[in-house]
């Protein structure tokens, strides 16, 4: 795994996240050393804990902007970075950490840490492209390892990267998944939401939760009165839309 | 090949024959089998896996699969998926280039070679949609020669409808439930005291040539006065019907009608009806490369009008909103198809109607879109 000096180089960033998206990196196996051919992975803490300094051909980015610490970190991943590419629910939506935008995020503090005013954090958990231009976002809980390669394929060949955004009902078609919704009567988020996971909960009879987000156009409204017929009622609708990329849906309509 | 059908009379002995005939002669034979509480087009080993004394009940965004009171094997419609799946597949790659160490390019056409496959229950609507899709993929200018080629290599076996579902609407299609030509052999199933049994005439020397291989009875009287009977009955007992208006007409009249905003509404634009519409032929092609660089593949998908891409270029999508997006549907299924190939697009399958998760009804819509044109509209003040 020569890296030639004039290789463009990659940085691994998070702000509030899990990691696991920056893990389905490290879980590219059969891909990593031709991947580390083509480019220097220069900051990947995650990886290694050898670091060279940018600024960097490719800065990815997991997890949401929910410090002003943060906030001004990912202005300067932005200020440092070519290209600046997003992953995951909470890089592009805020993430399950969005539940506190609905909430009083001062009473939580005050309940949960025993030392409240050693806390310092935003009202609101945001997805990246609320702080700073962001060149392509990739959604999913945790994003899927296929389109992750992907996307870095194309940025590195100069393509667009061959990442759908219809529904995903069209991945349950695809592969011949019978629609939960239509065949069993179970509440389904897939026809508002953006493809990518191949739709996996679907394949195993269950509805789709919606972790990718909204896809482009979403039409949540049009999807609440069939909640509703398949039974669910307005507390459970509110959970089922407030998962993984809460603040994307409730933008979308209210339960 | 009217004038030369054979007939006879096959029991569940002479349909596990068949499938055993078509599997023996390497044939992947495709038929309806249950899985995931739904009756699934999938491949068949044997004739055991058919869906014998099962039955479905639809209804606009409504599937539900229910126990019948006798061991009927076709007596369903409007499954998830249509035979488009397999002639017609999600994806296909077309061909694939590589790059040497010299810069020399390589590339390959890429198609696979077609299966040959045996379509075993095909519906009097479906086999009218194959042969939409024929004039479209098959024929004309630039064929799809993947399309075509699985296509030349297919045995149809039609099963004439006897079942209809709460969605179906072929009568008023012209497509059923009998079927009249474009298959290799034609079941009528007829399940009566004198026991369970198929109808079967054959409509090519393919069909002819299968049919001497199994065992048979002569077609008696009986079977064939019940075979008609139950098809008979079956046209009774439509669902839902076309109103019958002149579509390409009706359709071409209403490009600004206001019901386009009352089903935008309710519409998800998820893009389903088209998935499961056994005509709708729209793909993409699609580059990929790897991570080397030296190697791309060009792939064709299906593709939908509902998906915002498929309009986009430069600067964003023609059909941006959800009334642009299944007006193009509608009015291209019912109307413009017409002017392209001759025919409509829609072969009253009732698919669009059942797998729709908001149940948007093309019945209904036309209905609308009708009683729409012939209200006289108000006069703007001047």
């Amino acid at each position: 795994m020569a890296t030639a000096a004039t290789d463009p180089t990659l940085a691994v960033f998070k702000p509030a996240s899990c990691d696991g998206c920056q893990l389905t990196l490290l879980n590219c196996e059969d891909e990593l050393l031709t991947l580390a051919d083509r480019l220097a992975i220069a900051h990947f803490p995650e990886a290694s804990s050898a670091t060279a300094p940018g600024p960097y051909d490719i800065a990815l980015v997991e997890g949401s902007v929910t410090t002003s610490a943060d906030a001004e970190r990912i202005r300067a991943i932005r200020a440092g970075a070519r290209h600046l590419i997003t992953l995951g629910a909470c890089a592009t939506s805020g993430g399950i950490q969005a539940l506190r935008n609905f909430a009083d995020v001062d009473g939580y503090r005050r309940t949960v840490y025993a030392r409240p005013d050693c806390i310092t954090t935003l009202a609101t958990s945001a997805p990246v492209a609320e702080h700073v231009r962001v060149d392509f976002e990739l959604r999913g809980c945790p994003i899927d390892r296929g389109q992750l390669l992907e996307v870095l394929t194309a940025f590195l060949t100069g393509r667009k990267p061959d990442i759908p955004n219809h529904s995903v009902c069209f991945a349950c078609k695809r592969r011949g998944t019978v629609c939960v919704t239509v065949a069993h009567g179970t509440p389904c988020l897939g026809p508002v939401t953006h493809a990518g996971c191949g739709a996996i909960c679907p394949a195993y009879g269950r509805g789709c939760y919606g972790c990718f987000g909204p896809k482009p156009d979403s039409r949540l409204p049009v999807l609440i009165p069939l909640l509703r017929r398949d039974g669910m009622d307005a507390l459970a609708r509110e959970r089922f839309q407030r998962t993984f990329t809460a603040a994307a849906f409730a933008e979308e309509g209210e339960p | 090949m009217a004038g030369t059908a054979t007939t006879a009379v096959l029991d569940r002995a002479g349909l596990d024959a068949l499938v055993a005939a078509l599997v023996a002669d390497g044939r992947t034979v495709v038929g309806p089998t249950v899985r995931d509480g739904a009756i699934v087009l999938a491949e068949l080993s044997g004739a055991g896996q058919l869906p014998y004394g099962w039955g479905v009940e639809l209804d606009a965004g409504r599937y539900r699969l229910v126990r019948r009171d006798d061991d009927a094997a076709f007596a369903h419609s409007g499954g998830p998926q249509s035979w488009k799946a397999f002639l017609h597949p999600e994806r296909e790659r077309l061909w694939s280039a590589e790059r040497a160490a010299d810069g020399t390019l390589t590339v390959r056409a890429d198609r696979a070679e077609a299966p040959s496959y045996a379509f075993l229950g095909v519906r009097p609507c479906d086999l009218r949609a194959i042969a939409v899709q024929d004039r479209v993929l098959a024929s004309g200018h630039y064929p799809d020669s993947g399309y075509r080629e699985r296509r030349r290599r297919a045995f149809l076996i039609a099963a004439e409808c006897t079942e209809p579902a709460g969605t179906c609407f072929c009568v008023s299609m012209g497509s059923g439930p009998a079927v009249d030509d474009g298959y290799d052999l034609a079941l009528t199933e007829v399940v009566s005291a004198a026991g369970h049994r198929f109808l079967v005439r054959t409509g090519s020397a393919e069909g002819e040539r299968i049919l001497t291989r199994l065992p048979r009875l002569p077609a008696d009287a009986e079977t064939t006065a019940l075979a008609s009977a139950a098809v008979r009955r079956a046209a009774e007992r439509m669902g839902r019907a076309m109103p019958p208006v002149d579509l390409r007409a009706l359709m071409g009249a209403s490009l600004e009608a206001e019901r386009w905003d009352d089903v935008a509404a309710r519409c998800l634009t998820c893009g389903n009806c088209t998935l499961v519409c056994p005509t709708c032929f729209c793909t993409t092609t699609e580059e990929v490369t790897d991570l080397t660089g030296d190697h791309t593949e060009r792939w064709q998908r299906w593709d939908s009008c509902f998906d915002l891409d498929f309009s986009y270029v430069h600067g964003g999508p023609v059909r941006a909103s959800a009334r642009s997006r299944y007006r193009q549907w509608l009015t291209h299924k019912l109307s413009t198809w017409y002017d392209q190939f001759g025919s409509p697009g829609c072969v009253g399958c009732g698919r669009c109607i059942a797998w729709c998760p908001a149940g948007i009804d093309i019945t209904e819509e036309v209905a609308a879109f009708r009683a729409e044109s012939s209200t006289p509209r108000e006069e703007a003040p001047q």
